[in-house]
């Protein structure tokens, strides 16, 4: 007499388990083999399924309802006459004296992972001060890192030089973040000058180098376009002039043409989104923040600090941001977060007393555009000579995402915002 | 949120896919009324019709290569192979052409075409409803291969397959299908292609795996835990073209690595994934890349115990994990 599990059967290929629905037998119940002795539910069949040997019905392991994987037993029968099953197999044990063993055993000490000989190499590691927790002794990664961590100060090398070793990723100011970009090698190798008596020799500084290659990228890589306008700034000039005092005293600061220029500027932007755009390789990325890059210069460099949101500033918050973002580069104050996340480039080279420039745009947006200066001029209007400020917009454009047309409506776009200021339209506040 | 199995998740990847995208239709064996053999296009025939739910000739080589035609014309089929051991009769549609036509016709033309097909064993099925093919078309460029683990990865790969551009071969594993179930979320979510996840953080041992053995490995993870073993498992997800940046990342993590597949050894996925460890990290190793996968013979045989020595199992995962840990 023996005692036989029935197991849940499987019951097509993608099925792992299944329900009970009805037992068809009762404990004490005598089944032949092949008869049904339980309904099967699954999702994909329901089928009765039937007894793998003759005998008594001892238990029911599961109930109704019961959902169990495949393999599970649900009954036990009692057999006749047949030799009592053979039980699992007792677990072997030998397997874990022998590891026991093995723990004394150190033929494995000085055989070292690639990884192991970097660290103690990096760390000035002397590997017989380790112990090994591996097979036969072995000295593993894990067993130097813990050793590091343990004893960090004394076994940090000066100048790891290795690329796995994390290099401290925060630089101090920008100047520093350039220096760093800059420091990567140069693709060609630039060709040989003689220098001749006299001649001064000029270092580069890592920002100048900075520039230098943003400026060879944007017009490697970029199809530049240019175009200019004229606008007549009469009633800005006037406006400012009347107010530009009374801003002064309250406010402590100097109110330029500035603000108003990006003011109208962002408008603009805010209809051809198109313009406050990127070229993507496979696509064209119309950026929804509107943030204004700033070229401004400094003694020896230019820096391009950035305005965020510049779509949410009034003419006063554009005027002293614009006054920080220069205070910040005289006092070389500029953090790289400061330069990051430009959209749209303004160029104020009318400060410089220019009237005509190209500027090159500032990778990777689409578009820079240049203030040139406000001049007095005669030109014609209402078919008389009048004298009005006038002063040039140059803008140069991505060709690749840009075409004439629209750069045409853009600059048309701002032309009349400017030309229309007046107290009643352009709040300050 | 919503606990789906495997399968449940595949249906519903599809029906969302069919009603945000006219051009979505399925076509394959037994998929329209009959809700296919597997049940995964259940319910879809009932609702969108003959027209876009097709029930195709046995044909598999019809099933791909009008399904290319339907491509480059616009459409997004999803074509059904019944069982991914039936594919091989549509392996020239597949690599000469659905692979290749965006390359030959520079450009102008391109196949956004989805095969699903049932892969692996474990199942009781025997030689010709257990095989592994992503090998067979792992290095064919044009391909991506993916192969989800669990019912989340299904719908956000399934939906991120359907809408590439380019074909997508998509193998689900049929023992899966029913064991396996998770949360599943109501909302439209596609997962990027190509990109493997890390299934389980851990310091001591990467295990680099996919499809239903990354439900081994977690399993076994979870038993060696209590050891004090402590063990890294990402799933690749796309297994053709391989996440190679996140395969390196995982394998410095440890410097011990496990790869495991239920295909056969030799020119397997993770034979490749083997080469960019190598090819990387090597002062990162502490330890040899070791493989798990089934023997090199022919097939999974029918016979259960010998399906059982064939099929890899999650004692075998734990105890390799658990040696190269003590390694």
């Amino acid at each position: 007499m023996s005692v036989e599990q029935m197991a849940m059967p499987q019951l097509g290929e993608s099925v792992t388990e299944g329900t009970i629905s009805q037992w068809l037998i009762s404990v004490g119940d005598t089944v032949n083999k092949y008869d049904p002795i339980a309904e099967v539910t699954t999702d994909k069949v329901n089928a009765e399924i039937p007894s793998s040997f003759s005998g008594k019905i001892t238990e029911l392991l599961v109930g109704e309802g019961d959902t169990l994987p495949v393999g599970e037993p649900i009954c036990t029968i009692e057999v006749e006459g047949a030799e009592p099953a053979v039980e699992k197999l007792v677990k072997n044990t030998a397997g874990k004296a022998a590891q026991k063993e093995e723990q004394q055993d150190t033929s494995m000490k000085r055989r070292y992972s690639p990884a192991v000989l970097r660290l103690a190499q990096e760390h000035d590691l002397d590997l017989d001060q380790i112990a090994g927790t591996g097979r036969s002794g072995r000295i593993t990664r894990k067993d130097v890192e813990l050793y590091i961590a343990s004893v960090p100060e004394e076994h940090t090398s000066e100048s790891p030089s290795d690329m796995h070793v994390p290099q401290p990723s925060a630089a101090g100011c920008f100047s520093e973040a350039v220096a760093k970009e800059a420091a990567k090698p140069a693709v060609h190798a630039p060709k040989t000058f003689e220098n001749e008596a006299g001649d001064h020799v000029v270092a580069l500084t890592g920002v100048r180098r900075a520039i230098a290659s943003n400026m060879l990228r944007s017009k490697h890589e970029i199809p530049h376009a240019w175009t200019m306008i004229e606008v007549d700034v009469t009633n800005l000039v006037n406006y400012r002039n009347q107010i530009k005092g009374a801003f002064l005293k309250k406010e402590g600061h100097k109110l330029t043409y500035l603000p108003f220029f990006i003011k109208a500027i962002v408008a603009a932007l805010k209809e051809f989104p198109r313009i406050n755009s990127t070229w993507a390789g496979d696509k064209i990325i119309e950026k929804k923040a509107v943030n204004i890059s700033l070229a401004v210069a400094a003694d020896e460099a230019l820096y391009v600090p950035v305005i965020k949101n510049a779509d949410e500033k009034s003419i006063k918050g554009l005027a002293f941001a614009v006054d920080e973002l220069a205070a910040n580069v005289r006092e070389n104050r500029l953090s790289p977060d400061d330069m990051q996340g430009g959209t749209f480039t303004v160029n104020n080279t009318g400060s410089f007393g220019s009237i005509q420039s190209q500027p090159i745009i500032n990778y990777p947006q689409a578009a820079i555009l240049s203030i040139e200066s406000i001049v007095k001029r005669p030109v014609v209007v209402n078919n008389m000579i009048a004298i009005r400020d006038m002063v040039n917009l140059c803008i140069s454009i991505d060709h690749r995402v840009l075409d004439g047309l629209i750069t045409g409506r853009f600059l048309a776009r701002v032309k009349e915002l400017l030309e229309n200021i007046n107290p009643e339209n352009t709040p300050i506040y | 949120m919503p606990v789906l199995s495997y399968i449940e998740a595949v249906t519903q990847a599809l029906d969302e896919e069919m009603s945000r995208d006219e051009n979505v239709f399925v076509l394959g064996e037994d998929v329209g009324k009959r809700g296919g053999v597997f049940q995964a296009t259940k319910g879809l025939y009932d609702k969108y019709g003959e027209n876009r739910v097709i029930d195709t000739p046995l044909a598999e080589s019809a099933i791909a290569g009008v399904g290319i035609g339907a491509a480059m014309y616009g459409m997004r089929p999803v074509a059904e192979m019944q069982f991914s051991d039936f594919m091989l009769p549509a392996a020239n549609q597949i690599i000469s052409e659905a692979a290749k036509t965006r390359y030959r016709s520079n450009n102008d033309w391109s196949v956004p075409m989805t095969i699903r097909a049932p892969f692996g064993g474990g199942v009781h099925g025997g030689l010709y409803h257990s095989q592994s093919m992503e090998a067979i078309f792992a290095n064919v460029p044009g391909l991506k291969i993916v192969i989800p683990s669990t019912p989340y990865d299904v719908k956000g790969l399934l939906k991120a397959s359907i809408r590439d551009n380019d074909p997508v071969i998509f193998f689900e594993h049929k023992r899966a299908y029913r064991l396996i179930k998770g949360e599943v979320p109501v909302d439209d979510y596609t997962i990027p292609l190509g990109k493997a996840d890390v299934k389980r953080d851990g310091t001591d041992v990467t295990v680099i795996t996919y499809g239903l053995m990354v439900h081994y490995a977690m399993q076994a993870a979870d038993k060696l835990a209590v050891e004090g073993i402590s063990t890294h498992i990402l799933d690749l997800r796309t297994v053709y073209p391989l996440d190679k940046e996140a395969i390196i990342d995982a394998a410095r993590k440890t410097g011990k690595v496990l790869l495991l597949t239920e295909d056969t050894k030799e020119g397997s996925v993770i034979s490749e994934a083997a080469a960019i460890i190598a090819e990387n990290c090597l002062f990162d190793l502490d330890a040899p890349i070791r493989r798990l996968a089934a023997p090199d013979a022919p097939a999974m045989p029918y016979a259960g115990p010998l399906e059982q020595a064939f099929m890899v199992k999650p004692e075998q995962v734990e105890n390799e994990i658990r040696d190269l840990a003590e390694f």
